[in-house]
Formats: structure tokens, C-alpha cells, sequence
């Protein structure tokens, strides 16, 4: 990317001669001065609480909120900004669509369809479903060495017709991105409802909701160089329509009695409580800030910077890296034979290299691969390959440190 | 550099060469432990005869501090009693929580090395983990006996 310089001037966190490598972009992103500079701003003198308030600065708040929604629905090209549910996170939409769709569409033997390669926050919540309901889950196998995953299996598994299958736009640890399109249209044909879990692709690639076919999409903030505390659960508005609440209180009610309760259409009928108002101007600075960038120029540089990490690693001895031979996302896992990844890790922090260990959050697939523990890279486009190079050093000496 | 201080020379000769590492023919107390942090998996089976530790031995997939408080674990706790394995594991953890040597672990100068953990508040779960899977195994392990 040409102008990596520009925007590396735009983090605080880059600041002075010799800030750390930052390469734990999976994990959550750095906030650019645009972002915590509007959350300032607006807590500081256009501030009150949303949907209530007769005074101006309520109606203000109320409108930097929906202004927030109407610039996510744009970010994400939904049809009606009324398909944009304001949740906590990716987990809390995975969360919300298992509990208030799942409660009324999935029965006893019905199947939910995943992937091997779902983050646990994209597996759990799907578990505790089947088990409230008696549905069986059934995964979408990967292929040898987190390749990708098994297409034909999926296709096979789409024809049995489950309730949903719900998989993942870019694995966290296997860089693989899958073909979202196909698969929805494929599983549109077999009248199976979708969600994609979007944490890792949105903002690293342009993520058009209508072009992809999805029914339901979940991302979060914090990885999009937003705020912590809010995230986008898309859905498609005649199935939130359809939809009961999950969760209940203010916000979401139309007219409360003693005796009961209405609830308002969506999108607010799953927004109960006072949301995160503050957060939602940081997300909206953000995605102006992600857009300034340029999605098409992000992806191609985090992931050619991952390329690079990954070809740089694998010369050296006793590195495993998963994922694709062909293109990668924009991370990087790997192994190192006789090194635990918490010693990788540990060794680089003293380097100021920050990476992941551990099992990152999908411990079957990472059993499966037979690597219970790897470290990860994942690159943002405010990272450099001198900060790459400064990994690679930092896990050659590693090596030889350990395996002398 | 914290690399050097908490790797010492004496614990990358444990994790590299654990001692009794690998299963124990018929244990009469097994645990496993984990560490959901990092991924650390590690197995502690134990045979306990008249309330002795006759045998201990370990089999841990885990970073080097893990594998190295493993390894020296079995040594310092084979031989002893129950309830004086179980005041050194306080002990232990102890050391690795806060540095502080308590007179049980003075002599133990491998083990104090691991002392160094408490600088490093990630890394006290590594070299704890053997030694609460020990208890845990010994607490509730008993393996029954055909």
C-alpha cells in the first residue's frame, strides 16, 4: 500500500521511534485519533440518552445513534437500515439469532449445520441450542491442513436440508476465505438459512450483505479499528420481522401494562436497555475511516503482507504454517516443532513483537490439525514488512534459542 | 531481557529432557489439567502405597515452563507422604505467585528457579499447572482398582 506511512500517523498506539509490531489484528484492532477523538467529542458535549428524551440533546444523541445505524446499513449495503441490530459484539449476534430464531425454528430432530473451522463464539451458542432443543449439529469438514473447507461435503450436507448453517467469512486461524456466495446461494436453493460470522472479514474486505446472499451476518467493532461494546448483526428484515425478542426492559417495548407487554418492530425490538450510544459514534468514525482507506487496498495489502510472513516462516526449520496454498487472508498460524506457541509468543513480546498463542478460540479444529497450540500473525494495513521481518528474526532466534 | 530470566539454563535442560515424563504402569491416582490460555494439556498419574508417593510421572504437551515445573516436579515430590507433597505444592504455589521461598523449597535450587514466574503474571499458571493436576490428583484421582 502506497500510503502505509500516512495512516500508520493516524494511530497513537504508532506513535514515538519505536512503537511495538502490532500483528494481533485478529484479536482486535488499534483505534485510529478519528475514532477516539469523535467518542470525545461526543460524550463530551453532544451526550444524553436515546428514544426518550424530549430535550434537544436527546434528539441530538438519537440522531448520532441512528445516523451510526444508517452508516453501518451503508457499510454493509443492506437494503433498510432497519436491518441493522446495534449488539455487543459478534458473539452477542451469534447469541441473539441461536436464542430468538433458533428458539422458534429449530425443533427436536432438526440439524444446525457449522463448519470445523466456526471460532468457539460461532459453536457454542449452537451447542447450548441443540441441547435446549434436541437438534443435531453437523460441521462442514476442513481439508488437510486447514486448506479450506471441504466443498463437496457442504454440498452434501446443504441437500439434507438443516435449519441453518451458519459459517464463518474468514477463518481466525486458518487465513482461509470462504466462498460465501456460493455457499449461500447453494444453501438458499435447499431453503437453509444463513449466518455468516463476519469478526474477521469486515473491514479487511469489502462485505456486501445483498451481493453475498446472506440471511443473517455478525461483526464487531473492535475489529474494524471501532470501539470495544457494539457490533452489527445484520439480518434480513422480513426475518426479523418474524423474529420474537431475547432480551426485555426499555428501549424495546411499544406499550407496557401491568399485565404485559408490546414490542416495537426491529431493529429495536432487539436493542433492549440503553445501548452503546458513545460506541456507536466511534463505530461510525471508523467505518468513515475504514471507507478513507479503502477496503479493496486493505485486503490486498494485509493479506500479501501475510503471504510474505507465511513464506518467510516456512524456510525456516521445523515451521508448520496452515492454511491455504493458495491465497491467504490476511493471518498467519503456525507451529513450531519443540517450541510451544506460549513460548513463541512470550520470546517475541520481548522483541515487541505482539502475536497470539494458544488455540485461538477453535480448540476442535486446532485438535483436528493436530497442534492443540500455534502462534498467529494477523496483519492490519497499518502494519509494514519491516514488522513482519521483525517476527520472522524474532521466531528464527526463537528456534534457535529453544532447539539449539 | 525477561527471556533470560525466566528461561534459566536449568529449566531448558528440564523442558527439553523432562524426567519422568510418559505414562506410569498401574496408577492408582491420575488428573488431567489445562490451560485455557495457551493450550498447555498435561497429565499427572500417580501410585500412592501406604500414603507414600512410590512413583510420579507426567505427560504434558505445553510450553517449557510448564514441561520444565512438570519434570521437576516428580522429582521433588516422589518418596514423600501425602500431606508433605500437598504442603509443598502450597508452597510451590506460593513461590510462583509471589516469589516467596518458603523453607520446605530453600534447598530445592532447580525448583526456586521457577521463583522467577512471578514477575511474568501470564506464565504463573505455566509452572503451577503440574502442580495443581498433582493435587487435584491425589485430592480426587483415585483410579479404581480391578
Amino acid at each position: 500500500m502506497a500510503d502505509v506511512e500516512r495512516w500508520r500517523r493516524e494511530f497513537p498506539f504508532l506513535d514515538g521511534d519505536n512503537p511495538a509490531a502490532y500483528l494481533d489484528n485478529g484479536a482486535s484492532t488499534q483505534k485510529p485519533r478519528a475514532v477516539i477523538e469523535r467518542m470525545r467529542q461526543f460524550a463530551g458535549h453532544e451526550y444524553a440518552n436515546v428514544h426518550r428524551g424530549i430535550h434537544e440533546l436527546s434528539e441530538r444523541s438519537t440522531a448520532v445513534y441512528e445516523g451510526s445505524r444508517e452508516r453501518a446499513r451503508k457499510f454493509f449495503n443492506a437494503a433498510t437500515a432497519e436491518s441493522i441490530v446495534f449488539t455487543r459484539g459478534t458473539t452477542e449476534a451469534v447469541n441473539l439469532v441461536a436464542f430468538a430464531w433458533g428458539g422458534q425454528n429449530v425443533k427436536s430432530g432438526d440439524t444446525i449445520l457449522l463448519t470445523e473451522m466456526e471460532h468457539h463464539s460461532n459453536m457454542v451458542p449452537w451447542q447450548q441450542l441443540a441441547a435446549r432443543t434436541g437438534a443435531t449439529i453437523k460441521y462442514v469438514p476442513v481439508l488437510e491442513n486447514g486448506a479450506g473447507l471441504d466443498l463437496d461435503a457442504a454440498r452434501t450436507l446443504l441437500a439434507e436440508r438443516p435449519r441453518i448453517f451458519a459459517f464463518t467469512h474468514i477463518s481466525n486461524t486458518m487465513a482461509v476465505e470462504n466462498p460465501v456466495k456460493d455457499l449461500c446461494l447453494l444453501a438458499r436453493e435447499n431453503g437453509v438459512t444463513t449466518l455468516i460470522d463476519a469478526a474477521q472479514s469486515a473491514a479487511h474486505i469489502p462485505v456486501d450483505v445483498q451481493e453475498i446472499g446472506c440471511d443473517f451476518l455478525a461483526c464487531s467493532a473492535h475489529k474494524m479499528c471501532g470501539p470495544t461494546g457494539i457490533g452489527v448483526l445484520y439480518g434480513r428484515h422480513e426475518i426479523l420481522a418474524q423474529m420474537p425478542p431475547w432480551q426485555f426492559g426499555g428501549e424495546m417495548v411499544d406499550r407496557v401494562e401491568f399485565t404485559g407487554a408490546k414490542f416495537r418492530p426491529p431493529p429495536a425490538r432487539f436493542e433492549a436497555g440503553t445501548p452503546a450510544i458513545i460506541e456507536s459514534a466511534g463505530l461510525h468514525a471508523a467505518l468513515d475511516f475504514v471507507d478513507s482507506v479503502g477496503l479493496e487496498s486493505i485486503a490486498a495489502h494485509s493479506s500479501a503482507l501475510a503471504e510474505y510472513a507465511a513464506e518467510k516462516l516456512r524456510a525456516l526449520p521445523g515451521v508448520r504454517v496452515f492454511g491455504p496454498s493458495g491465497e491467504r487472508a490476511h493471518l498467519v498460524t503456525f507451529a513450531v516443532e519443540g517450541v510451544h506457541a506460549h513460548d513463541l509468543a512470550f520470546f517475541c513480546n520481548d522483541r515487541r513483537v505482539a502475536i497470539r498463542a494458544g488455540h485461538h478460540c477453535a480448540q476442535p479444529l486446532m485438535r483436528k490439525l493436530g497442534a492443540p497450540a500455534s502462534a498467529r500473525a494477523s496483519f492490519h494495513f497499518y502494519n509494514t514488512p519491516a514488522e513482519s521481518d521483525r517476527l520472522v528474526d524474532a521466531i528464527a532466534e526463537a528456534i534457535r534459542f529453544f532447539n539449539p | 531481557m525477561n527471556t533470560d530470566e525466566l528461561y534459566q539454563e536449568i529449566l531448558l535442560q528440564h523442558s527439553r529432557r523432562p524426567r519422568n515424563h510418559g505414562p506410569l504402569e498401574n496408577p492408582t491416582h491420575r488428573a488431567d489439567g489445562h490451560n485455557a490460555l495457551c493450550g498447555d494439556e498435561l497429565s499427572v498419574e500417580l501410585r500412592i502405597v501406604d500414603d507414600q508417593l512410590e512413583a510420579v510421572r507426567f505427560q504434558a504437551s505445553a510450553c517449557a515452563i510448564c514441561t520444565a515445573s512438570g519434570s521437576l516436579m516428580t522429582g521433588a515430590v516422589t518418596g514423600l507422604k501425602t500431606h508433605e507433597a500437598t504442603a509443598l505444592a502450597g508452597d510451590f504455589r506460593k513461590l510462583a505467585s509471589t516469589g516467596e521461598v518458603a523453607p520446605a523449597i530453600e534447598s530445592l535450587t532447580a525448583l526456586r528457579a521457577l521463583g522467577a514466574v512471578h514477575r511474568f503474571p501470564q506464565r504463573v499458571k505455566c509452572a503451577t499447572l503440574a502442580w495443581e493436576t498433582f493435587s487435584a490428583a491425589i485430592r480426587e484421582g483415585a483410579v479404581a482398582q480391578g
